[in-house]
Formats: C-alpha cells, sequence, structure tokens
C-alpha cells in the first residue's frame, strides 16, 4: 500500500446550492488542511455545511469556488484514494462482512487470496474476527460502523473521511468506538477529517478541531488539541480538556443560535413566556 | 370426515421431553408453536371438508335453488374419474404442452424485462425513451391480445406463448424498474468512493438491490402467465390444459373441467413456490434475518 502523503487542502472552498430558483451559498470561503497523519475535525451547527466540506474531498460535489487538493491533486470526482465512512449505514446488505470489507480490493482487480489476507488483518483490527460471514443485518449498529470504517480502510487510502459515523449510536457503543478508531488511526498513520457535532469526541478523538460558523458556513475558529496521546475515557475529566469543552461549546452555542435566528426571533430569552397569571401547568 | 389427527400425535409427544424442564411438576407439553401449527392444520382442514361435503351434497341432491347443480360433479365422481385421465398420455401431454408454453413465454419476458428494468430504472434515457410505450401497451390485458396474436403470428403455438410472454412481461418490468429505483442512493455513493466503475455499479449495486423486487416481479409475472395461458388456450388452442378443460365443457365430459381447474391451480402453485425457492437460494441475505 503506498499509502506516502495524505495531504489534504481545502481552499477558499465555496458552495451554492439552487433553491426556488435562485442560488443561496451554503459554504462559503473555507479553507481548511489536514496534514499527512493527522486527525482533524470540523464540527459546527447542523447546516453548517461541514458534511458539504467532506462530500467534497469525496469527490461527490464540485465546488462552486476554490479547491480540493489531496496531495496536490485536484480532486476531481470518488475515488479510492479518499475512504469514506458515511453517517447512515451504508454496507451492501446482499454481501457479508467480508465480502463488503474486500469490495473496493476486488475493484482494483486484486486476487481473492491476496484479498484474503488483507480484509483479515484488517477485521482483526477492528475486533471483528469471527463474523466475517455473517450479512450485515445480523450486525448491531457499532459493528456495522466498524465494518464501514475497515472497508474504507481496505483499499489503502490516503484520507479517511467520516460524516458523523457514531451519530446514530449509543453513548456507551459510541466511547468504544472512539477508542476504536484511534487505535485503527494510530497503527495505520493515515490522515483523517472527522465530521460530527459531538464536541467531546471531537476533542476526544482530534490533533486539530475546526469550528464552523452557521450558514452560509465559516471557519470561525481553530483548535489545537495537545492533550496528551493515548488518550484514554477518563482524560475527558481532565482540566485541559474541560476548558476545551467549555470554549468550544461557548463558540458553537453561539452559532446555533444564529443558525436557529430565524425561529427564535427573540433569542432563548424569548422562550420565557410571560404569563398573565397562573402558572404554566395550570395553563396546560 | 376423518382428520389425520393421530398420525401426528406420536411425533409430538416424542418431541416434549427435549423441551428444557423448568416445572418438574408440570406435565409434559406440547411446545406452544406445534400446538398452534397443529391448531391452524385441524381448522384449516375442517373448513375444507365443510366445502366438499358442501359441494358434494348439493350435487347428489341435484340442487336446484338459484343455483344449479344438476351438472356439477360431485367431488366423488371428480376423485373417481381422475383415476383413469390424470395417468393418461393425452393429459399427460396437455400439462407438458401448457408448461411448455408458459415456461418459454415466461422465461422469454423475464429475460427482456429484468434488464430493460434495470436500465430504465437507472438511466433517465432509457426511462424517457421506453416508459411511455410501457404505459401506453400495459393497461392491456394479455387476453385482449389474443385476436391480434392469431392474425400476426404463423401457428397457434406461438401466438399462444407471445400472449403468455405479454402476460409476464409487464409485471416483471415494473417491479425490477421499482427494486432499481428504491436502491438506496448512499450505497452507490459508497461504491463509487471504493473505485467501483459504472459496470461495476451496475452488477455489484442496482442488480443484488432490486433482486427482492425482481423476484416479486417473477412470482406476479409467473402467476399471470398461467392466467393467460389457459384463456388462450381456452380461446385458440388444440391442446395444452385450458384447451383440455373447454373441451370438457364442450364434450359435456364435466368431471374434467374439474381436473382441469385442479390441474391448473397445482401448476400455478408449484411454480410460484418454485420461484420462491430459487429466490431464497439466489439471496441467502434475506433468509439469514
Amino acid at each position: 500500500m503506498s499509502r506516502t502523503k495524505g495531504l489534504v487542502e481545502i481552499d477558499h472552498f465555496g458552495l451554492d446550492y439552487i433553491a426556488e430558483g435562485r442560488a443561496t451559498e451554503a459554504v462559503a470561503d473555507v479553507s481548511i488542511a489536514v496534514r499527512p497523519g493527522e486527525f482533524v475535525s470540523i464540527v459546527g451547527p447542523s447546516g453548517c455545511g461541514k458534511s458539504t466540506l467532506l462530500n467534497a474531498v469525496a469527490g461527490f460535489r464540485a465546488p462552486s469556488r476554490g479547491r480540493v487538493r489531496v496531495d496536490g491533486e485536484t480532486v476531481r470526482g470518488p475515488g479510492a484514494d479518499r475512504g469514506m465512512v458515511f453517517q447512515q449505514y451504508s454496507l451492501f446488505p446482499w454481501k457479508t462482512v467480508r465480502q463488503n470489507v474486500e469490495f473496493g480490493l476486488k475493484m482494483k482487480g486484486i486476487g481473492s487470496a491476496q484479498r484474503e489476507r488483507m480484509s483479515r488483518t484488517l477485521l482483526a483490527l477492528a475486533g471483528l474476527i469471527g463474523f466475517e460471514d455473517q450479512y450485515p443485518d445480523r450486525l448491531s449498529g457499532g459493528m456495522k460502523q466498524r465494518v464501514g470504517i475497515v472497508r474504507a480502510l481496505a483499499t489503502g487510502p490516503k484520507v479517511l473521511l467520516l460524516d458523523e459515523p457514531f451519530g446514530a449510536l449509543d453513548a456507551q457503543t459510541r466511547l468504544i468506538m472512539q477508542q476504536i478508531l484511534t487505535n485503527i488511526w494510530q497503527r495505520l498513520r493515515i490522515s483523517v477529517l472527522f465530521v460530527t457535532h459531538d464536541i467531546d469526541e471531537a476533542i476526544f478523538l482530534s490533533d486539530r478541531v475546526y469550528v464552523m460558523t452557521a450558514r452560509p458556513g465559516r471557519v470561525k475558529a481553530e483548535f489545537r488539541i495537545d492533550l496528551p496521546r493515548p488518550r484514554d475515557p477518563d482524560s475527558i475529566l481532565s482540566a485541559k480538556f474541560l476548558a476545551l469543552r467549555r470554549e468550544l461549546a461557548g463558540l458553537i452555542r453561539e452559532e446555533s443560535l444564529v443558525a436557529m435566528g430565524g425561529e427564535l426571533a427573540g433569542g432563548l430569552g424569548g422562550l420565557d413566556v410571560m404569563l398573565e397569571e397562573g402558572s404554566l401547568a395550570d395553563l396546560l | 370426515m376423518d382428520l389425520p389427527v393421530p398420525a401426528d400425535q406420536p411425533q409430538l409427544s416424542a418431541t416434549a421431553p427435549a423441551q428444557p424442564a423448568r416445572r418438574r411438576d408440570a406435565q409434559p407439553r406440547i411446545h406452544p408453536r406445534m400446538r398452534d401449527g397443529l391448531r391452524a392444520w385441524l381448522l384449516g382442514g375442517l373448513t375444507i371438508a365443510i366445502f366438499l361435503g358442501l359441494w358434494q351434497a348439493a350435487s347428489a341432491t341435484h340442487l336446484d335453488f338459484f343455483l344449479r347443480f344438476d351438472n356439477i360433479p360431485a367431488p366423488s365422481k371428480v376423485a373417481l374419474r381422475a383415476l383413469t385421465v390424470v395417468g393418461s398420455a393425452a393429459f399427460l401431454n396437455d400439462v407438458l404442452t401448457s408448461c411448455e408454453r408458459v415456461f418459454l413465454g415466461f422465461g422469454i419476458a423475464a429475460s427482456l424485462a429484468v434488464p430493460t428494468g434495470l436500465l430504465i430504472g437507472r438511466y433517465r434515457v432509457a426511462h424517457e425513451l421506453l416508459f411511455p410505450l410501457t404505459e401506453l401497451l400495459r393497461p392491456v390485458p394479455a387476453i385482449a391480445w389474443v385476436p391480434i396474436s392469431i392474425m400476426i403470428w404463423p401457428t397457434d403455438w406461438q401466438s399462444i406463448v407471445f400472449i403468455t410472454f405479454l402476460g409476464a412481461y409487464f409485471p416483471i418490468l415494473l417491479n425490477t424498474l421499482l427494486g432499481t429505483q428504491r436502491v438506496d442512493p448512499v450505497l452507490v455513493l459508497a461504491a463509487r468512493s471504493l473505485g467501483a466503475s459504472e459496470g461495476a455499479i451496475f452488477r455489484e449495486v442496482y442488480l443484488p438491490g432490486a433482486l427482492p423486487a425482481i423476484f416479486t416481479g417473477l412470482a406476479v409475472g409467473m402467476g399471470v402467465g398461467w392466467v393467460s395461458v389457459i384463456a388462450a388456450e381456452m380461446i385458440s388452442g388444440q391442446s395444452g390444459v385450458g384447451y383440455f378443460t373447454w373441451e370438457a365443457y364442450s364434450l359435456i365430459q364435466y368431471p374434467d373441467i374439474i381436473l382441469g381447474m385442479v390441474a391448473i391451480g397445482l401448476l400455478g402453485l408449484v411454480s410460484s413456490s418454485a420461484i420462491r425457492g430459487f429466490g431464497r437460494l439466489v439471496m441467502p441475505w434475506l433468509s439469514a434475518q
């Protein structure tokens, strides 16, 4: 596997979409870089275009302005050099775990013996040995996403892209998944671009975190997370972690309020409905 | 009516001790699921027995009260007649002839409708080109094609196969089309990002994704295929089960009508369960649930 670099450069990226006959700006002038081997997260309020950015790196969407490059080459479409893990489960239901993982290798024309060797190694790394011949329907949500991650890694991509991959999982499973992902990342030393709305998750996993503004999405802030590695689950209780968390949460709350501005005209204060007489409980 | 209950009894009590004996003092019981199965079997059998009994009574008494049963052969007569007819070369030939027509018409329909459905479901151009014509022809029942078919095709055999083909074609096409359109777009994106070519996406994503719908279409198509072949044979054939049934009416050989009907029902049943069995074989991921 020639995983030489893995430098992702998003340069002055802008994206418009057409709604009701006119162009609306979804993402405005975003510049983000992922250095080789770095774990970078993007957080932001919903609708800020963070998933759009990821889709642009994956090659599913072309930018309206600016460009996306991986190792200096402009992204022109989807390809196996960028592994994508989707928010919704995206395993092929008609393929077993092993067949799912080997799909990209098969597309590359790699023989079945070598495919099996490679998939076995990766499946072991994600704790999936013993489930190779199961169909996805038989797996738990966490397992499905682990297979999804392994499948995206099998072709030896330069960068792994993850779009809120643990969003549908319960809190406990999510913590375990974060550790498994960290473990895989540290073994493979692959560049990772991770999109989430979970601040703890972003801090726990990343070397750097970008915070985006409400639509049209821009980079509001960039944080270097210099918590020592390996990080154990208790590290989310350290003073440093909590300080980062408070700061990030504050920024995102500001943006979420902006994003909901239209809906909550008076800000959150406006929700304090004044009642002429009696309590709300009486009224209801 | 004697229902074969006793035959099941020893088998049931034999499995009873295999139950986890959680309550030692409790009597060895029949497994609830087996009990439910037996119950369904008994109740279903009871209704069938009543149906046959009423029919037998109506025919035996030559019931003539609005409904006329004087020409309707009793089940016992049909059963007796079956002994001579079912093994005969002529009847067997009729059955085989109908089977041949159905499988040929159905086979041609499936091999054309599945690829066409996939293409129409996948490519807009194919949809725009082919769908309007499909929608124009689809509402016309296959039977309505009989006169045209007789005029177009050189032989009766060909025109009957054509009618069967028409009957089977549209359900298969439509289901394949729907199945293709309902393939989860994220699976296509996943395949793309894993380096799949257009051909590979078609083969590895759209085809297996549409398979459950395709098999629904095949099962429906097979059913309509049988309807069409029987009707076509009744109208224009010189052989086949449909012809056999209609001829029995013309020749006042009434028990044969019932025999023909039973044969048609059984043939339909066997072919649709064959399709379902084949579907399970081809789609192991569905039965693994």
